[in-house]
């Protein structure tokens, strides 16, 4: 009995790590839908527990205290249909820490209910077009990424107003354009049919963009990015200085000392 | 006071600041605690570590602090007094107008004094606003349109009862209506953000100026090309500025895009204080250049006039402040006591 425990020990711990990565890529895959980043990228996933029962408990934090409840329970979520998923998964418990709605979000998410649901006559108006703002935020953000690479690795306006969205697949790139297009093309379908044969590069209302118009637009798309960023570098800050210290504080008066 | 290498004098109009009580002693529930936190994690994580204040200090400083910080070590010249009530958090209020005019009052040269309403509090707060208003000869407004009240998640400028309080405040003399639009407190589902409202009432009320503080950001893309129709929408910097130094790269572009959409004359400085504070601030933005490459693609420049008009000349012509007048007061009062004489000319 012993000597069978003792050979099938590493073998569950192989298994376990080999669990605790597919549930890590699944998360990978679940993003902040104002930032438009994976939600373990940002560091909100502070803790993943796999139980003798194959449940799975997740729990996370954000960058503050008041980060909107719709996002927060968007992502929750969207945890939770990820790692559900996997075959092998029996349930999936995802905890929000340290928030205003803590108490009320994690009870939400622990019967399956929505956030209208969870939050009744709080919650005024559609999730889902909240939703949907912030995913054609995403593509213009990542389309603007990968006109401005493509037009300063010297392609032309002319030509990447016509390609169709299986040339723009086969397009020879670098390694930063290929991780560009590929970003892009997640998102593509977004405002339009993202077939083979149509226009690689389409407006938010999904109209060709056209040679002419070209600059104008980047340009226009340009302050989405910006704002992305800004938000992004905010978010990380705040979440570093609440949870991880990693800029340990020195008081004024003993750092000059 | 700002003065350059060779002289030149430039007058400081501190667009955003706060007298506050954060401390443990004022707090009604969690909420001040995480309230007060999240504005310490703000300063914490933009502040030069030089620049970074212990957590009592920040929780509650002084009067004398706060002069000190702002116009003796700082180059504010004025300071703007914008209050933040939150009397659901905080036993007394985190930061009244009442509390602010005691500043206003010990030094009336230096501070600009604004009020505050919320169109939800129906006729008795159109009361409250004609005393206030009255009481300090208000000028100006600060509003929280995220502000979440009972069943509210918040309200819009363009809702039915914005457009008597604007109107109220317009026949009360009041001509600067700074609407927060940046990172907030408790947005729920409605999109607290959006700036479209501000759209609407610039167009209804072409008498008011609406200053945006934090330019919009979280929505910064909405909020340029909102203001690039309306004549009467500014844009506030702070908590922009201090990117300054963490993140000088997405400053440059923040910068680069207000000054391409509203122009020199529509920005206004404001440190935040007591988030931030305006002598790194200020020390840093009158060094700082756009890029090259940014300034090709928009035609951006900072150039000495631009910060001249961003730092205090657009503030004081939103507040009818005579520079020239106002500097000879504070000189009078001993306020330039701390400054080497300027070398004659």
């Amino acid at each position: 009995m012993s000597g069978d425990v003792a050979t099938r020990l590493p073998e569950r711990d192989r298994q376990a790590e080999h669990r605790q990565a597919e549930i890590w890529a699944r998360l990978q895959s679940v993003m902040d839908p104002e930032l438009d980043e994976s939600v373990v990228d940002l560091n909100f996933v502070s803790r993943v527990d796999v139980d003798s029962a194959n449940r799975v408990h997740i729990a996370f934090r954000l960058p503050t205290y008041w980060c909107a409840a719709n996002f927060s329970f968007l992502m929750a979520d969207d945890m939770r249909r990820a790692v559900a998923a996997l075959d092998w998964v029996t349930g999936v418990s995802v905890v929000l820490g340290e928030h205003m709605y803590a108490d009320t979000i994690n009870a939400g998410l622990a019967q399956g209910l929505s956030f209208q649901e969870t939050f009744g006559v709080e919650a005024d108006g559609d999730l889902e077009d909240l939703r949907r703002t912030f995913l054609v935020k995403a593509f213009q953000r990542r389309q603007v990424a990968l006109l401005s690479h493509l037009t300063a690795t010297g392609h032309s306006p002319e030509m990447l107003t016509t390609l169709t969205v299986l040339e723009l697949r086969g397009l020879p790139v670098d390694d930063e354009g290929d991780r560009l297009r590929r970003r892009y093309l997640e998102r593509r379908d977004v405002v339009a049919d993202a077939g083979d044969e149509m226009p690689a590069f389409v407006d938010a209302a999904g109209l060709p963009l056209g040679a002419e118009r070209f600059a104008g637009y980047v340009a226009g798309l340009r302050r989405v990015g910006i704002n992305a960023e800004f938000n992004s570098a905010l978010c990380r800050g705040l979440l570093s200085v609440r949870f991880d210290l990693e800029t340990p504080f020195i008081p004024k008066a003993r750092a000059s000392a | 006071m700002y003065r350059t290498a060779d002289g030149k004098e430039i007058f400081v109009i501190d667009g955003h600041t706060h007298f506050w009580d954060g401390s443990p002693a004022n707090q009604k529930n969690i909420h001040g605690k995480q309230f007060i936190d999240c504005f310490y994690a703000y300063h914490a994580n933009l502040s030069p570590p030089s620049e970074k204040w212990e957590k009592e200090k920040f929780e509650k400083y002084d009067a004398k602090t706060m002069f000190d910080d702002l116009f003796v070590s700082g180059y504010d010249d004025m300071a703007i007094l914008q209050p933040t009530y939150l009397t659901d958090f905080y036993k007394n209020g985190f930061n009244t107008t009442e509390r602010n005019a005691a500043m206003k009052k010990s030094h009336p040269d230096r501070f600009i004094l604004n009020g505050a309403f919320d169109p939800r509090d129906g006729a008795k707060g159109l009361e409250d606003l004609h005393a206030l208003a009255e009481k300090y000869k208000l000028q100006g407004v600060k509003l929280y349109t995220a502000e979440w009240r009972g069943e509210s998640k918040g309200y819009k400028l363009s809702d039915k009862d914005s457009y008597k309080y604007l109107e109220a405040a317009q026949k009360l003399g009041i001509k600067n209506v700074h609407v927060h639009k940046g990172p907030t407190i408790i947005p729920l589902n409605r999109d607290a953000f959006d700036v479209a409202d501000i759209d609407d009432v610039a167009t209804s009320f072409q008498d008011l100026n609406f200053i945006v503080e934090h330019c919009g950001l979280p929505r910064l893309d909405d909020f340029c090309w909102i203001a690039t129709q309306e004549t009467n929408v500014y844009a506030g910097i702070a908590v922009a500025l201090p990117f300054i130094h963490s993140r000088p790269g997405y400053f440059a572009h923040v910068m680069s895009e207000l000054l391409f959409w509203l122009g020199p004359d529509k920005i206004l400085y404001g440190s935040d204080y007591g988030i931030w504070t305006p002598k790194w601030l200020i020390d840093k933005f009158m060094a700082f250049e756009i890029p090259e490459d940014l300034t090709k693609e928009t035609g951006s420049v900072l150039t000495l006039e631009n910060k001249t008009k961003i730092l205090g000349l657009n503030a004081a012509r939103l507040y009818g402040i005579d520079v020239e007048a106002q500097k000879q007061k504070i000189r009078a009062g001993g306020g330039y006591a701390h400054l080497a004489e300027p070398v004659p000319a």
